[in-house]
């Protein structure tokens, strides 16, 4: 026998036209007066993001106003995408600081390894996600930038807690 | 039959005319309430399209501009459409191009002028016709222009010199002419029990039962519904603009005011389908569960409920448009074709045979046009819509996806396998 097919008889309600579209019209109907929606209105209502978000970063400040950072150049050495620019200073105590500190958003592919491998706990990636600007040059966070932010900060992976819970 | 049509025709008693100035200021009043009311309803019903099927979907729907229902959202669409930039692509036929559009829209209007919207209201100048024009020809008059409809889309569809606009037409006409087929056929049944054609007589007809139509004739009712929805173009049948194959189908190459110009004709091509059901074979304006006479007098209040259950009605049905849009997903192209050419036509000629011969049967019987004339009729209509849908729709109204093969088709398959085998016999196992 070449023709080897499988003829399966169904059950009646299954090939029935009508009868499946009016079942068809009932469900979308109980969907129609269903009073719960799914829909988020946005700019009013805000999903919660997770504790572990990594967003634009945000510097760190001592209680004396001045960015945590010493220039030890960690960041930009671990940063895959090479988007940290730093140039350290030294002041005439000997204490080390950024001259400049920049980090283009747009290179940035939110890893968060700066925040990881930062010994003094000062660059951080932030739980936020609203960044809009009117020139690509304003997605580049200079340390002013970065030291003004006020948006809560990643909580990075604690490997006793794995779920983050 | 003949003579029972021809004799209601005679015995149709025509109103004494109006004045002149009485039945100019009326027409124009009701010429500029059906067009406004139609525009504004067309315009509303995209907003109740968006709000259906955002609720269908669990979603809220447009709500950002006036108010919580968005009731300003049509405005919106409006102005945006009128301020888009209009493109005029290099290869098009430009003067179909620019037809084509209204050649969509000026039908879908004028359909709407023959249908009764109200009972005839004694005023103390005479009897003033809810109606725009209250042509003697009435449904035939809706027939004859809303087919002119697809003439808009074909032209668009040749005119834009697009091989998906193209196709797009091209399905569009195989399916209104195979629907219009259908459409016709199944309004025979309602024209032997009128025994006329004009509106306001079925609705009388109606009336004097006690039995609306779709009672009496309810596979006739099926058949011209699923024929309009064909013939608007919605929802299973929306073969002409199918997103997922054709882009959007005719009105691919058209933007701004011009491609509003389709969204807005199919829309009161829908109202026009919707009151035309209501009228053919809900009653139309007629109260339900009132035994007044139609013939007689009525005060303005019952004139005005009349047209509320006429509008109610009419909403009913283009809330079934809408619902069954986002219900149902569409047909494919051969499934559309052997609906309409293999079950609808001869289910409503089969029909126009029962239908006659019932009644030619009743009449012989000396049974009165009336309640109990329309009790039988509903009986034997409850048997054919058990034989419609029960025992006919099991995989043949529409032929399912996978295809059940009877064992006549199996043998002829196995015999052609067999005969390829032998011709070339390497292939064969």
């Amino acid at each position: 026998m070449a023709i080897n097919v499988k003829v399966l008889d169904r059950p009646v309600g299954q090939v029935s036209y009508v009868r499946a579209t009016l079942k068809g019209m009932a469900r979308t109907f109980k969907h129609l007066v269903n009073p719960e929606k799914v829909t988020t209105q946005y700019p009013e209502q805000k999903e919660t993001i997770s504790r572990r978000w990594r967003g634009t970063h945000r510097m760190l400040t001592t209680e004396t106003g001045k960015a945590k950072c010493v220039a030890c150049g960690l960041c930009p050495t671990v940063c895959p995408a090479n988007c940290i620019k730093l140039v350290p200073g030294e002041d005439e105590q000997g204490n080390r600081y950024p001259l400049i500190f920049e980090i283009d958003e747009f290179r940035c592919i939110f890893c968060g390894y700066c925040q990881e491998v930062c010994p003094e706990e000062a660059i951080h990636v932030g739980r936020h996600y609203e960044n809009s600007e009117y020139s690509r040059e304003g997605f580049v966070y200079d340390l002013e930038r970065l030291m003004a932010q006020t948006h809560p900060v990643c909580e990075m992976w604690d490997p006793a807690d794995p779920k983050g819970e | 039959m003949i003579s029972a049509a021809m004799l209601a025709i005679v015995h149709a008693t025509p109103d004494p005319p109006l004045p002149l100035g009485v039945f100019f200021i009326s027409t124009v009043v009701k010429m500029v309430l059906v067009f406004s009311v139609t525009m504004v309803g067309v315009a509303l019903l995209t907003l109740a399209e968006r709000k259906i099927s955002a609720w269908i979907q669990d979603r809220l729907g447009p709500n950002r501009v006036g108010g919580k229902l968005g009731l300003l959202q049509p405005a919106a669409d409006g102005v945006k459409n009128f301020m888009k930039e209009e493109t005029l692509p290099g290869h098009v036929n430009k003067p179909l191009f620019v037809l084509a559009p209204m050649l969509a829209f000026i039908p879908a209007m004028l359909a709407s002028a023959v249908i009764p919207f109200g009972a005839p209201w004694d005023s103390r100048w005479g009897r003033i016709q809810m109606v725009v024009a209250d042509l003697p020809v009435g449904f035939l008059f809706t027939l004859a222009i809303t087919s002119l409809g697809v003439y808009g889309i074909v032209l668009a569809g040749w005119a834009s010199n697009n091989k998906y606009a193209l196709l797009g037409g091209l399905r569009s006409s195989a399916q209104m002419v195979s629907y219009e087929i259908a459409m016709g056929m199944s309004l025979i049944p309602v024209l032997l029990l009128a025994g006329n054609v004009t509106l306001n007589n079925i609705i009388d007809q109606q009336a004097s039962m006690h039995l609306w139509n779709v009672l009496t004739l309810s596979l006739s009712f099926f058949i011209f519904m699923v024929a309009a929805f064909a013939e608007t173009n919605r929802l299973p049948f929306d073969l002409p603009e199918a997103e997922s194959e054709l882009i959007a189908g005719y009105h691919s190459e058209y933007s701004a005011m011009k491609f509003s110009m389709f969204p807005i004709s199919e829309y009161a091509n829908m109202a026009t389908s919707s009151a035309l059901m209501a009228t053919l074979f809900f009653g139309g304006w007629d109260i339900p569960f009132t035994l007044q006479d139609n013939t007689t007098g009525v005060s303005i209040f019952m004139v005005l409920l009349s047209i509320g259950i006429f509008g109610l009605k009419t909403l009913f049905f283009l809330f079934l448009f809408i619902w069954v849009r986002w219900t149902l997903p569409r047909f494919r192209y051969d499934q559309l074709m052997s609906l309409g050419w293999k079950f609808m036509l001869p289910a409503a000629l089969a029909y126009i045979v029962i239908i006659a011969s019932l009644m030619l049967a009743l009449d012989y019987a000396g049974l009165e046009r009336g309640f109990v004339y329309g009790l039988v009729m509903l009986a034997v209509n409850v048997v054919l819509v058990f034989i419609a849908f029960v025992i006919l729709d099991r995989g043949r109204i529409i032929s399912p996806a996978y295809g059940r093969a009877t064992p006549q088709q199996l043998a002829r398959l196995r015999a052609v396998t067999a005969a390829r085998a032998h011709l070339s016999p390497q292939s064969g196992d």
